[in-house]
């Protein structure tokens, strides 16, 4: 079964190919075949997965495959997975699906375009299933330069700045995250192996100089305040699947590399700064949501509530319980998919109103109806609505957090918490802006009706939102005992 | 033919899964089948409910009805002890709820079948009227606190939903608005209370919950204090917050009078008879756990005088028929919740059934007066009763059913809202004769404004311009509502919901109920002086009391005041700073950052000017500065 | 032998040595300025001379040397007289101050 992982990504990086070797009809619909393959891929990996475990297996880390890559320097492929990467794939998968069939009316040198959305995918997958740091490396580059291009190309607004600021930010965090790599393999005695630096823990002293390399790095593509700027440029400026992949996948890759490398290979150094990680995550959840109050663009207002949620995913990873990591396990997978439909419905309804101006829209219910609702679950999901995924995430992080009982860490859940009102309030004012109220333009009377495509690439995710609302146990009881194995290494801490 | 644990989980079950049905084939599905399928849903589960609480009110444990379970299952594990069980519990009060739910739901939906006749998204409403009515139904069965929350929000999202229906009537969608926003700022006080109490209880279940705080477990020392008051004293002040903001009590009232730009019967059902009664059920769900607490108890009771009187002062000079329903519904939840407030006092633990009856009895003559206004509404096409006046000759049904509610609610024998009332003001009286004073006001104050808009709607000048027509569509659902808004009065109530789960008798004090009876008489004539016939008395008194009339007019200024709180504290004085913060200094740090590196390049390009005898000087530098490195090296 | 000589030698060729990086840092004319490079480069070959005779008598390497100095100038000059006219045709000028494109 390892060979499960290698086709997953090897999926999108053939259909890459392909779809640059045909015409511009033809390169959609390899896109949404592979979209779909991929999709099916990942729930095949699931079930394999979760019959493995069923079957009792212990290991840590299963479907594993291993390649070696630069021998000399002990840099190999190793690939696996955990509960917490099977659940990303998925969610990635979902997105990517998604995403090419949103963008289906997609001008301009549609090859090209498909291409570079296969390429991130085959990106996100490679670095969700990487055991070896470098080899994440190697994948979360591959991740960000088509960025460039597909903002840069089929951008809007001012696309090229926009597209430069992504990238140069993202690549500033990148070279944080290579120097504190490399702090790690010189410590490791070279060593690039997440297993092996796991059992082995480095000396206190390096990962008090690793850590904050590596989480400012991860957390650069996570917008971890203050290095969030180029969130909201960069998805306002992105087409429609950019901006999905952008919030649903990319900034999901920060916050995994800040649990999984940073958090869980140095844990002496997560216990010592996580005051500070809870500092600067609160910080982002309350000033991304006031912030987002003010914005009149709603894919503005998107990437702002973007940063107020990912918020939760570092403070839950900076409060260091089960529940706090598995809750922000699942609001990774919860915000990858609910941003993503946001995305979604905002592109689509921008291809037909040709504003995003919060002001120069309304009644939209009644001339789209259909993506009026998905609007408006999007909306209802992001301020965190029992029945939809927002709610068991960041409830999960609240009760987590609140295990610790000093004033600092309550404090700081209770900030927290208070943004979820913030949100409400943006939320439906967007909501009643846009949606609801008379409609303000002659030309917004009669809209056209979302197409099959576009029902069906809403659909499915709004259907797994749903699913991971209703069914949250699906969810913990795939990784929690991943989630108890990263507690693990912080309870080894407190009893040498 | 069903176990009761299959009834309870269809009772809320039906109306979710039709919500699903109806929802996802909207226009596709005929208007009439779809209403018919509302109903027919809320009929099945009027008849389950009906049999689950026969059952369960015919089988006492042990002389006692205590909080049975019926089912439980683990849906979120966040700990090892504390986890979200989806489970469905029976005790009196939820037993109580779910008929009053489920009979009330079926009078509106049958009543909406008429009166929203040919409005655009007729499915759609049914779909939001069983949304309401599964969640509802969810959350007064609830096993689990957590559990409860879930259903709170979804409740408050149908009723925002149901509100904002005409939605491209702006004020709708601002009424909608608030009415989430209000709530969601309250539930933010009750998600923390549910934190610090099950940090405190170490569980979510109720049972588990309740049995701690029984068990004697509980020492304020350990809990942890804070300014004076044990950590879960402060758990259970922040779950009456959310409380409050659902069941609007002063000062998160502001909320519900605006609601009634929803359609009316949403408003006889949601924000009448159930939904902002959920704050009374929670309170009252946690009693035991609320009555070890003195103080808590004592700021319950206090919000709910001060709710009852103010508002009851604020409906006397509206003008909209629906915005004195709303107001007197404030005013009558106020009486539920002191009721509770001062149930905790030795002596008045009756309090609690008191404060349940008046749930029972207030949810139908409410509905019935809301339904009615409804129907002159739905007659006259105005909410202002300016438009109205002599209506009797052209709606006598309706007359007569509206005149059946205000004697209920004004508290005359032998309607049913005397009884209720009676209840309430005796053991006011038995705990604090100062709460008990204010209630004997607001109860004249109600009788009071309730015939002054009876009065000013079927009597005083006629429009000779208003053909109102009555229908049977509209009135035989007021009819059965109005059976029980008369006779409910006789159900012996303190022999099923108790505080402690063991019957009583119940006992009618006759002479105590002279004052009450009497003051509410005497609001009745007053009403009939002012407001019988065209006069200027009106006028002549608002004039006297000018300073008192402009703060009712003005509805004691609480939606200036939030939305002052609203633009300056949060708008002006966080948001704004935030979204500055962030374009000039988080985002101008980085775009200054970038323009530096620009400068300094530009700096750096000029040594590489071209200029032969520049990089001759240079590279004499360099090997001038390497001789004397060298040197320097050698020496030391 | 007196070694006596060997300071003044070595001060005349370090005078020379600095004129010539004096001329060949201010002089605009290039021809000046492969002039005062050809100094720069008679001062290494007195250097060289004089070294070879006080210090090492008994070998001829710094002679050589020299020898191979003044080869290198020769060529360098005329290499170096190309590029200035070959400057001077694209330019009009044999001002190394015009000379900073590379064209």
């Amino acid at each position: 079964m390892s060979f499960l992982i290698p086709l997953l990504i090897a999926v999108p990086l053939c259909s890459a190919v392909a779809n640059y070797l045909v015409n511009a009809n033809s390169a959609r619909w390899i896109a949404a075949i592979s979209g779909f393959i991929q999709l099916v891929l990942s729930i095949l990996i699931w079930k394999v997965y979760a019959d493995f475990r069923a079957a009792g297996e212990t290991a840590q880390f299963l479907l594993t495959a291993h390649y070696s890559w630069f021998p000399l320097w002990n840099i190999n492929l190793d690939l696996g997975l955990d509960g917490i990467s099977v659940t990303m794939l998925i969610m990635t998968s979902l997105v990517v699906f998604s995403a090419s069939l949103l963008s289906w009316n997609v001008r301009n040198d549609a090859k090209l375009f498909f291409s570079l959305l296969n390429f991130l995918s085959a990106g996100a997958y490679g670095f969700f299933s990487s055991l070896d740091l470098f080899a994440m490396f190697f994948f979360l580059e591959l991740a960000v330069v088509p960025k460039f291009l597909l903002i840069g190309i089929w951008g809007s607004g001012e696309k090229i700045a926009s597209a430069m600021k992504l990238v140069l930010m993202l690549m500033g965090g990148s070279a944080l995250l290579l120097t504190g790599l490399f702090v790690v393999y010189y410590g490791a005695g070279g060593n690039f192996s997440l297993t092996e630096l796991a059992s082995n823990r480095l000396g206190r002293e390096i990962q008090l100089v690793a850590f904050p390399l590596l989480f400012i790095g991860f957390g650069v593509f996570t917008a971890l305040f203050p290095f969030h700027t180029w969130v909201p440029d960069g998805h306002s400026s992105a087409p429609t699947a950019g901006s999905m992949f952008l919030a649903g996948i990319s900034m999901k890759l920060g916050a995994y590399g800040c649990l999984r490398v940073a958090t869980y290979l140095l844990p002496d150094a997560a216990v010592a700064y996580s005051p500070y990680v809870i500092i600067l995550s609160s910080i982002a959840i309350v000033y991304g949501a006031l912030a987002t109050l003010m914005q009149t663009d709603l894919k503005y207002m998107n990437a702002y509530s973007s940063i107020s949620h990912c918020g939760f995913i570092l403070l839950g990873i900076g409060m260091q319980t089960k529940a706090s990591i598995l809750g922000s396990v699942m609001q990774m997978v919860s915000h990858g998919l609910m941003t993503a439909l946001f995305f979604g419905a905002i592109g689509l309804i921008y291809q037909r109103t040709h504003t995003r101006k919060m002001e120069e829209m309304g009644g939209l219910l009644k001339s789209i109806p259909f993506l009026s609702a998905v609007f408006v679950i999007a909306g209802l999901c992001s301020l965190g609505l029992p029945g939809f995924s927002g709610f068991v995430s960041e409830m999960t992080i609240f009760v987590g957090s609140w295990e610790h009982s000093d004033a600092f860490h309550r404090v700081a859940t209770i900030l927290a918490a208070a943004s979820i009102v913030v949100t409400a309030i943006y939320i439906l004012s967007a909501i009643g802006k846009v949606i609801f109220g008379p409609i303000r333009q002659a030309s917004h009377i009669s809209l056209e009706p979302a197409s099959f495509v576009e029902k069906l690439g809403t659909g499915v995710l709004v259907v797994a939102i749903l699913f991971m609302g209703l069914v949250p146990f699906w969810f913990t009881n795939l990784i929690s005992e991943d989630a108890r194995l990263i507690m693990n290494q912080f309870t080894l801490l407190m009893n040498p | 033919m069903f176990t009761p644990a299959t009834e309870a989980i269809l009772i809320p079950l039906i109306p979710f899964l039709l919500f699903g049905i109806i929802g996802l084939a909207g226009r596709r599905l005929p208007e009439i089948f779809s209403a018919f399928l509302g109903i027919g849903g809320i009929l099945a589960s009027l008849l389950f409910s009906l049999h689950l609480s026969v059952s369960y009110f015919s089988e006492p444990v042990q002389g006692a009805f205590v909080l049975k379970e019926f089912f439980s299952f683990p849906w979120l594990n966040f700990s090892e002890n504390l986890k979200i069980s989806i489970g469905l519990v029976a005790d009196p009060i939820s037993m109580l709820m779910v008929v009053v739910i489920c009979s009330v739901s079926l009078m509106v939906q049958w009543f909406s079948l008429t009166y929203m006749k040919g409005e655009e998204r007729f499915q759609m409403y049914y779909a939001f009227l069983s949304l309401f009515t599964g969640s509802m139904l969810g959350l007064v069965l609830s096993s689990n606190i957590f559990q409860m929350y879930i259903f709170w929000e979804l409740v408050g999202v149908s009723s925002f939903l149901l509100i904002g229906f005409y939605f491209q009537k702006p004020s709708a969608v601002a009424a909608s608005k608030k009415a989430f926003i209000v709530t969601r700022f309250a539930d933010l006080g009750f998600l923390i209370g549910i934190l610090l109490l099950s940090y405190e209880t170490q569980t979510m279940e109720f049972k588990g919950i309740l049995d701690y705080f029984k068990s004697g477990n509980f020492n304020p020392e350990v809990s942890g204090i804070w300014m004076s008051h044990s950590l879960a004293a402060w758990a259970l002040v922040l779950i009456f917050v959310g409380a409050a903001g659902k069941s609007a009590m002063f000062p998160l009232h502001i909320w519900l009078p605006d609601a009634m730009e929803g359609p009316t019967p949403v408003s006889a059902l949601i924000h009448a008879a159930t939904m902002v009664v959920a704050g009374v059920f929670l309170v009252g769900r946690l009693f035991p756990v609320y009555s070890l607490f003195e103080g808590v108890m004592q700021l319950v009771t206090w919000i709910g005088v001060l709710s009852s009187i103010l508002a009851a002062i604020i409906a006397i000079s509206q003008t909209d028929i629906k915005r004195v329903l709303a107001y007197s519904t404030l005013s009558q939840i106020g009486y539920m919740m002191f009721a509770l407030g001062v149930a905790g006092k030795a002596g008045a633990e009756a309090g609690f059934t008191a404060s349940f009856f008046h749930l029972f009895t207030h949810a139908f003559f409410k509905s019935l007066l809301f339904l009615a206004a409804g129907a002159i509404i739905h007659a006259v096409h105005s909410n202002e009763v300016e438009n109205m006046g002599g209506l009797r000759k052209q709606m006598p049904i309706v007359h007569w059913l509206f005149l059946i509610g205000c004697l209920a609610i004004s508290g005359v024998p032998p309607f049913s809202g005397f009884f209720s009332k009676e209840e309430i003001l005796l053991n006011a009286w038995k705990s604090q004769p100062l709460v008990y004073g204010f209630a004997l006001i607001g109860s004249g104050l109600t009788a009071f404004y309730m015939f002054r808009l009876f009065f000013l709607v079927f009597y005083n000048k006629s429009h000779s311009d208003v053909h109102g027509h009555e229908s049977m569509g509209l009135n035989f659902p007021m009819l059965l509502l109005a059976i029980p808004a008369v006779f409910a009065g006789f159900v012996p109530f303190s022999s099923y919901v108790t505080s402690t789960g063991l019957p009583e008798e119940t006992h009618l004090h006759l002479m105590f109920s002279i004052a009450p009876v009497g003051i509410g008489l005497l609001g009745i004539g007053l009403a009939y002086l002012f407001y019988f016939k065209q006069n200027s008395l009106p006028e002549q008194w608002a004039s006297k009391l000018s300073g008192l009339y402009k703060l009712s007019r003005g509805k004691f200024y609480f939606d200036e005041l939030w939305r002052a709180v609203y633009q300056i504290g949060l708008i002006r004085a966080l948001a704004t700073p935030a979204a500055w913060i962030d374009k000039n200094l988080v985002d101008g740090g980085l775009r200054m950052g970038a323009e530096k590196t620009l400068r300094l390049g530009d700096r750096v390009k000029l040594i590489q000017n071209g200029k032969l005898q520049d990089y001759v000087l240079y590279f004499l530098m360099g090997i001038l500065a390497l001789i004397l490195l060298t040197l320097l090296m050698i020496q030391s | 032998m007196n070694q006596e000589l060997l300071t003044p030698l070595l001060i005349l060729s370090a005078f020379l040595f600095f004129t010539g990086v004096y001329g060949f840092v201010t002089r605009r004319n290039m021809i000046s300025m492969l002039m005062s490079a050809e100094l720069m480069l008679n001062s290494a070959n007195i250097n060289f001379v004089a070294f070879n005779k006080f210090l090492y008598p008994g070998k001829l390497d710094g002679m050589f040397f020299t020898l191979f100095i003044i080869t290198i100038a020769a060529a360098e000059a005329a290499l170096a007289i190309a590029i200035i006219i070959h400057v001077y045709r694209q330019t009009k000028s044999i001002d190394v101050k015009d000379a900073d494109q590379l064209i």
